[in-house]
């Protein structure tokens, strides 16, 4: 008994792993009943894999047969490997004894498409069910929307669920008809925008009525394969853009291809992910979401592609030294925030202390600035006085090579690009 | 001036107390367990004082708002010699001025508690994060633990929150006191351990039957989540500092 569920852990841990969703924060479920879990508004990270990523979920595949035979996935119907499938009581026990030990914050459910959509979203359906109802399970869950599943199993599901996601797979449409012909970003369009719809209707319910059900409260994601097909940096944050925008998205993963297949039309096995590449986009994301930036202003038809070198904060900073210096002492939090070398939090702090009087360098310091690099772009209180202008090559060659010996020992994996 | 109390939340209150009554001017706190007399350098006793403390306290509400409140009492728990004066000259400076002086971070008080707040809450979310429950044999879950900081008071909401269907136990080891959720309420406790016990990994048969089968199950799945052509170890120590290691089922050894 124990060798067998072990196995199948193995194999369905093992397929599920690709997707990097894993994030349990935007819950917002209490523990009511006396029952099991609650969720962390902000989620937590109950460990981390030795390649670097959180833990926080129990991340399975219901099962990975597969009628469909996409190439850049590990259970296309036509890949040679194990297959197996869990009961629904498997994943029950499972998900209620790694909870209880605070393994975990929660189920990431998802599954290969066996038979057809329907009949595998009901599946999914009665695992979820039978943690909330039977088991009073609070914790959280994320839940694939299977695409081609009837509105009536999804709009289900989006009661129980905290989380639900669809992958667009490949940035464009092009790139995802090369790889899986059979499948359209359609597909995914379809589900996003009616789970939407959703929320949207539930949340407007929620103000004229009391005891309305919660409906996907941690919202949708999804997740972009990066580098399998030859898109652009710009390419695929416009897409990340558009999806933030048009179904008010969470959050957008960008994965790194791990290459898993010999097909030509992809990086042959052995190849290293393009994890630099990734850390970018994710920059960029941030960017985007927390720093006032638009995606146009870091991408564009002049510059299609991220640097490798630097930071596309620091990138945009250098290709616009027009607004700089700023005057810490004076300047709009907005125009604080994009200061290289200054985050969120130190960009609050800035506002609130200079209240109490102008700001000087050993203050700037202890409140977390990285000075070595914001101060080509500041003046406060004692900064130096300069007699020449650098131009912005001259300020990332500065930067460069300051931070040369410190970046090159930070990832190994980064190395290997250059 | 030095100014001397016994450690306890209640003692620096009243050492502000009393430099209020008695303004001698500069004073540096300390506390009993580091101070170690000068020559040429006053020394005054704190007595610790209920009614003075509440009074000090009654006094920080009304001045700073609940998140500043919050980074005061963390600072505390840090348990840090050096933080106890910066709380100490904080309270002072914070009577001594208008109301939201808290948010001066250009202060060095000011941002000194901020930065043991800051350890301090990493410490607490760590622990929430790192604890493994095992189950015990009388169907307890129980977690033993060290952290750096006093954190037990912060992390108890959290867990009786979350487990509010089975009974657990978390044991700070290194301060020898631990908190016990028996269904209604969280209460404090020692523990006389049986001489020889393991009080990280009790041995499995004082262990449920189950606990072996889910501590494999785990560590397999720790295993499998892995991508091995992603490796970065350096990015993992990162955020899994060896120290915590001995807490982590997943990587006990097989
Ligand atoms: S449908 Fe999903 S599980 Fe099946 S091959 Fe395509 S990506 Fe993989």
């Amino acid at each position: 008994m124990s060798d067998r569920i072990r196995e199948k852990l193995n194999i369905l841990a093992d397929a599920a792993k690709y997707d990097v969703s894993c994030s349990s924060s935007g819950g917002t479920r209490k523990n009511t009943n006396k029952g099991l879990g609650d969720s962390h508004s902000s989620g937590i990270c109950h460990t981390y894999t030795e390649d670097g990523r959180c833990v926080s979920l129990l991340k399975i595949l219901l099962t990975n047969h597969c009628i469909y035979d996409c190439l850049f996935c590990v259970s296309r119907k036509s890949n040679d490997i194990k297959r197996a499938a869990f009961t629904v009581d498997e994943v029950v026990e499972l998900t209620m004894n790694f909870y209880r030990r605070n393994y975990i914050e929660g189920l990431f459910l998802s599954s290969g498409i066996f038979k057809n959509a329907d009949f595998t979203m009901e599946r999914l359906l009665l695992v979820v069910k039978k943690l909330r109802l039977e088991q009073n399970y609070n914790g959280y869950i994320h839940l694939k929307t299977i695409p081609g599943a009837s509105d009536e199993l999804i709009k289900e599901a989006g009661l129980y669920a905290d989380r639900m996601s669809i992958n667009l797979e490949m940035p464009t449409e092009a790139g995802l008809k090369l790889l899986a012909p059979e499948k359209s970003h359609k597909d995914v369009i379809k589900p996003l925008e009616f789970v939407q719809q959703q929320i949207t209707q539930f949340t407007a319910d929620k103000k004229l009525i009391k005891h309305v059900p919660k409906f996907v409260p941690a919202g949708q994601s999804t997740q972009m394969v990066i580098g399998a097909t030859p898109e652009s940096d710009k390419d695929i944050m416009y897409t990340a853009n558009a999806f933030y925008k048009n179904f008010a998205l969470k959050r957008v993963y960008y994965s790194g291809y791990v290459p898993i297949s010999n097909d030509t039309r992809m990086p042959i096995l052995g190849t290293q992910p393009p994890l630099l590449r990734e850390n970018r986009l994710y920059q960029t994301d941030w960017l985007m979401r927390f720093y006032g930036f638009k995606v146009q202003e870091i991408l564009n038809d002049a510059n299609p592609n991220l640097d490798v070198d630097i930071d596309p904060k620091l990138s945009w900073a250098i290709r616009n030294m027009q607004h700089f210096p700023v005057d810490i002492n004076t300047a709009d939090y907005k125009m604080i925030l994009r200061i290289p070398g200054i985050g969120v939090m130190s960009a609050q702090k800035i506002v609130q202390a200079r209240k109490f009087g102008k700001l000087r360098i050993d203050q700037l310091k202890k409140i977390g600035v990285a000075y070595n690099r914001a101060k080509h772009f500041i003046t406060c209180l004692d900064s130096p006085y300069q007699l020449k202008d650098y131009q912005g090559t001259q300020i990332k060659a500065f930067i460069l090579a300051e931070s040369q010996s410190k970046y090159l020992k930070t990832d190994s994996n980064q190395m290997i690009l250059f | 001036m030095t100014y001397i109390f016994d450690g306890s939340l209640q003692g620096l209150l009243t050492a502000v107390f009393e430099w209020f009554e008695r303004k001698p001017g500069k004073a540096v706190l300390k506390s009993t367990e580091i101070f170690q007399p000068e020559a040429f350098v006053e020394s005054f006793t704190v007595a610790t004082d209920a009614e003075k403390a509440d009074r000090v306290w009654a006094g920080l509400q009304k001045k700073l708002k609940k998140d500043s409140l919050r980074k005061f009492y963390c600072s505390y728990l840090s348990e840090i010699p050096e933080a106890y004066h910066h709380l100490f000259q904080f309270c002072i400076y914070i009577f001594q001025n208008q109301a939201g002086s808290e948010s001066n971070y250009g202060n060095e008080h000011v941002i000194a508690i901020s930065k043991y707040a800051k350890s301090v809450e990493r410490e607490k979310h760590r622990m929430e994060a790192f604890i493994r429950f095992q189950k015990t044999g009388d169907g307890i879950f129980y977690a033993g633990i060290d952290p750096d900081f006093n954190v037990l008071p912060l992390i108890s909401n959290h867990f009786k929150n979350r487990y509010a269907d089975q009974q657990w136990v978390i044991y700070d080891l290194k301060r020898k006191y631990g908190l016990h959720y028996n269904l209604n309420t969280v209460e404090e406790i020692t523990i006389s351990f049986s001489h020889g016990i393991n009080k990280q990994n009790p041995a499995p048969v004082l262990m449920d039957e189950s606990e072996a089968l889910y501590a494999t199950l785990w560590k397999d799945y720790f295993k499998s989540a892995n991508i091995v052509a992603r490796k970065n170890t350096k990015l993992h120590l990162q955020h899994v500092p060896k120290r915590y290691w001995k807490y982590l089922t997943e990587k006990a050894p097989v």
